[in-house]
């Protein structure tokens, strides 16, 4: 999401690494740059300006200069301070035991309707009794749009009838409260222009009416300089409680998240990661900045990994005898942590390593997953047995060709050649472990 | 923060420039370079274009040309996708007639984008602009993905008398763009507008997926589609030419399409796009009614883009 971002300020921090001492010229010709790559990234001139004095008060200020890798000084700064504009603590909306009501106001297709079906689905499975409420009397259909994903996610839906007043609404709630317990109301709005008065204040007498605990501002991630007069405006005249950002998971830099937070000092509770209704992920300040510094999110990928622990299968008895059923196992496993490009990002260093715009085909392992699948628990376990026409039998058998099965076993061995040498190193805190009778 | 007061100062004068008589403009409005550099990067022109407006508005200024010319030319300049034309203008020739109608070569536009920039919207728009012109406009509700965006189609059609081919939600949108192309083919239609779902350009397996739809209707219709138009949100940033960048290389797109020109937007993102892409702007849409979507005019957008009023944080 943020890489682009990350690579123009690695690039920056690349030239600093290794000095033995900083020139303030040197740091304030770097921060220059920080700065154009921020305004690439669409941050609000005003933030990347605020920003960049802010890091270099701090970095020209103290002894930093003069500290032993200064470069390392200079980048631990930059990354404190984006953790800091982009909210210091992941932050969760206000959730009361019951009677809660949140509601959603953006732009025309930032995705609220989207968001309101994802948030309800979320709270639902957490044991949650939610209650959609479609308010977007503008855009035809799109009360339908949230009826369709109600029924698909078992929340019911209210829909505000044309030309409802905001009391009306709100005695129809408490009619249908008092009928059904319901304890997270989630109210969708029309999308709005800042500037559109009527409308704006359309929304506020709802607001009034509704007395939401959460009022939350949905921004799409690829929004430019707009963020900030946009976020500005509807904390001013509606009065917001928090953000969620949408749309993080295509290449935008993001720094539209950024410049609001900036402006409405709010938290950004939740990243839209993808168009399924479970893609809606926490905000978390602190990994993001390593993102997009380049030092990986290595806590997210633990995280991940936490929920696959437990239903370890038996893994190969020693790395000496890794055999191709070993080989499917662990495939299956990391691709159960998501896709693999997604998990390459989190690898610290990894995202330097990849030439821009390298795609993984996901594809591809299906196919190994495919061919192994179609061996025989013999041919797994001793994979010489693999002759030409067995090779030919499980390309047809994995609707695959030859060739396909003689790269898949060119990378098995290199990859058991790999385990062999990983397994002759003697473990160092494990006296007498199997490398040491080599 | 001095340079942020004189940036306000500098669009306060743009302000004022609305009730100033045309002919002083050259006397009442000048800026520094500097704060006019913040103000196109402000417009989302990036960083880059921006520079290089300022340059050629300076050697225009310099050759005694009022500094609202000189900065309306190098926009100017900027938004012309044909070098020819470019070079044409540079030496002095006015290319700006307005046009009554945007010519549609073909029968079949495919309209593309990512999420939520206001594709089916704008396609109800396009319908009633060339209904109104006599033509016989069909819809293909391509977008079944998203839950009720074929009903939104469907309404539109409805509103305006246009036929809408439709399938079920979760559908293939190949078939019922094969469908689509098929049925205007068969009756004889002049113009078929194929929604299609909104989807992130970095999303490998979905722009396989509109290539596939491309390749449809070539099938239904051969040489069909001719155009292939992109619709840009105003609000977005830099973004927004990796999106047409990566639209392009999947469908080779013809043409953009930038709605919700409306706010205080001003989809400076089209500079860069225009340029690196060489690809010409077809239509803007202004506001949320259909005869808000007007036809793109290089010239009546730079007014509008240095007219266009101010809030008071951009």
């Amino acid at each position: 999401m943020f890489e682009s971002l990350g690579d123009r300020l690695q690039g920056v921090f690349d030239s600093l690494r290794g000095r033995g001492r900083l020139t303030e010229v040197e740091v304030k010709a770097a921060l220059r740059e920080v700065r154009v790559a921020l305004l690439e990234a669409d941050v609000n001139l005003e933030v990347a300006r605020d920003f960049t004095k802010r890091v270099q008060e701090k970095a020209i200020g103290s002894d930093t200069l003069m500290s032993l890798q200064p470069d390392q000084r200079v980048i631990a700064i930059v990354h404190d301070e984006l953790v800091e504009l982009l909210g210091g603590k992941a932050a969760q909306p206000n959730l009361k035991n019951e009677a809660n009501v949140w509601m959603l106001l953006g732009l025309q297709g930032a995705g609220k309707t989207t968001t309101a079906g994802k948030l309800a689905y979320k709270y639902k499975s957490q044991g949650r009794r939610p209650l959609l409420i479609a308010a977007d009397t503008q855009r035809p259909a799109a009360r339908e749009q949230l009826r369709v994903l109600g029924r698909q996610i078992g929340v019911p839906v209210l829909e505000v009838e044309d030309g409802e007043t905001p009391e009306r609404t709100k005695a129809r709630l408490g009619e249908y409260l008092r009928a059904n317990y319901r304890d997270l109301v989630i109210v969708d709005t029309a999308g709005r222009l800042q500037i559109d008065e009527a409308l704006m204040d359309a929304v506020a007498d709802l607001k009034e009416a509704l007395g939401p605990n959460e009022t939350m501002l949905v921004i799409d991630a690829m929004t430019g300089q707009q963020s900030l007069p946009v976020a500005q405006a509807f904390d001013a005249r509606v009065g917001i409680s928090g953000l969620i950002m949408t749309k993080l998971d295509g290449d935008a830099r993001g720094g539209a998240a950024l410049s609001a937070k900036h402006v409405t000092g709010k938290p950004i509770y939740f990243a839209g990661m993808s168009e399924k209704i479970d893609g809606l992920e926490p905000f978390h300040p602190d990994r993001v900045a390593g993102r997009i510094l380049g030092m990986g999110d290595v806590l997210t990928l633990i995280e991940k990994a936490k929920v696959l622990e437990g239903d370890d299968e038996d893994g190969p008895a020693s790395l000496k005898d890794f055999t191709l059923q070993d080989m499917l196992t662990q495939m299956r496993k990391i691709k159960r942590m998501g896709s693999f490009t997604d998990i390459l990002k989190m690898v610290p260093g990894a995202s330097k390593m990849m030439p821009p715009g390298t795609e993984i085909d996901e594809g591809e392992i299906g196919r190994i997953e495919a061919i192994i699948s179609s061996m025989t628990d013999k041919e797994r376990r001793q994979p010489k047995l693999l002759n030409a026409s067995r090779r030919k039998r499980i390309a047809a058998g994995s609707g695959t060709s030859v060739q396909d099965v003689n790269r898949l076993m060119k990378n098995y061995e290199q990859m058991k050649k790999l385990m062999k040498q990983f397994g002759r190193r003697p473990p160092r805190n494990l006296p007498g472990g199997r490398g040491l009778g080599r | 923060m001095a340079w942020f007061d004189r940036l306000r100062q500098g669009l306060g004068k743009t302000r004022d420039l609305l009730t100033t008589d045309v002919r002083d403009l050259g006397r009442a409005w000048e800026m520094e370079w500097d704060d006019l550099e913040f103000a196109l990067i402000g417009a989302d022109t990036g960083a880059k274009i921006a520079a290089e407006i300022v340059a050629e508005a300076k050697r225009e200024r310099e050759r005694g040309t009022s500094f609202r010319e000189s900065l309306e030319k190098a926009l100017l300049d900027q938004l012309e996708p044909n070098r020819m034309r470019q070079k044409l203008r540079r030496v002095g020739f006015n290319l700006d007639v307005s046009r009554n109608l945007v010519e549609v070569k073909g029968k079949v536009v495919m309209v593309v984008g990512v999420n939520g920039v206001g594709k089916t919207t704008t396609i109800a728009k396009l319908g009633q602009y060339y209904t109104e012109r006599g033509q016989r406009v069909m819809f293909a509700a391509g977008d079944t993905f998203r839950a009720a965006a074929t009903a939104q189609l469907e309404v539109w059609g409805g509103r305006l008398g246009i036929p809408t081919v439709s399938g079920p939600d979760g559908s293939d949108p190949g078939a019922v763009a094969f469908d689509a192309a098929h049925a205007r083919r068969a009756r004889g239609l002049d113009l078929l507008f194929v929604d299609t779902a909104g989807r992130l350009h970095t999303k490998h397996n979905l722009m396989e997926e509109l290539k596939k739809v491309k390749r449809v209707i070539t099938k239904a219709d051969p040489d069909e589609p001719r155009e292939v138009w992109l619709v840009l949100d105003a609000v977005t940033g830099q973004n927004g030419l990796a999106q047409a960048k990566k639209f392009h290389e999947a469908v080779g797109v013809t043409g953009v399409v930038v709605t919700k020109l409306d706010g205080t937007a001003k989809g400076g993102i089209l500079l860069p796009i225009v340029r690196e892409l060489e690809l010409p702007i077809k239509f803007i849409g202004v506001g949320e009614k259909a005869e808000d979507l007007q036809p793109y005019d290089a010239a009546a957008y730079v007014r509008a883009l240095l007219d266009m009023p101010e809030t008071a944080a951009a």
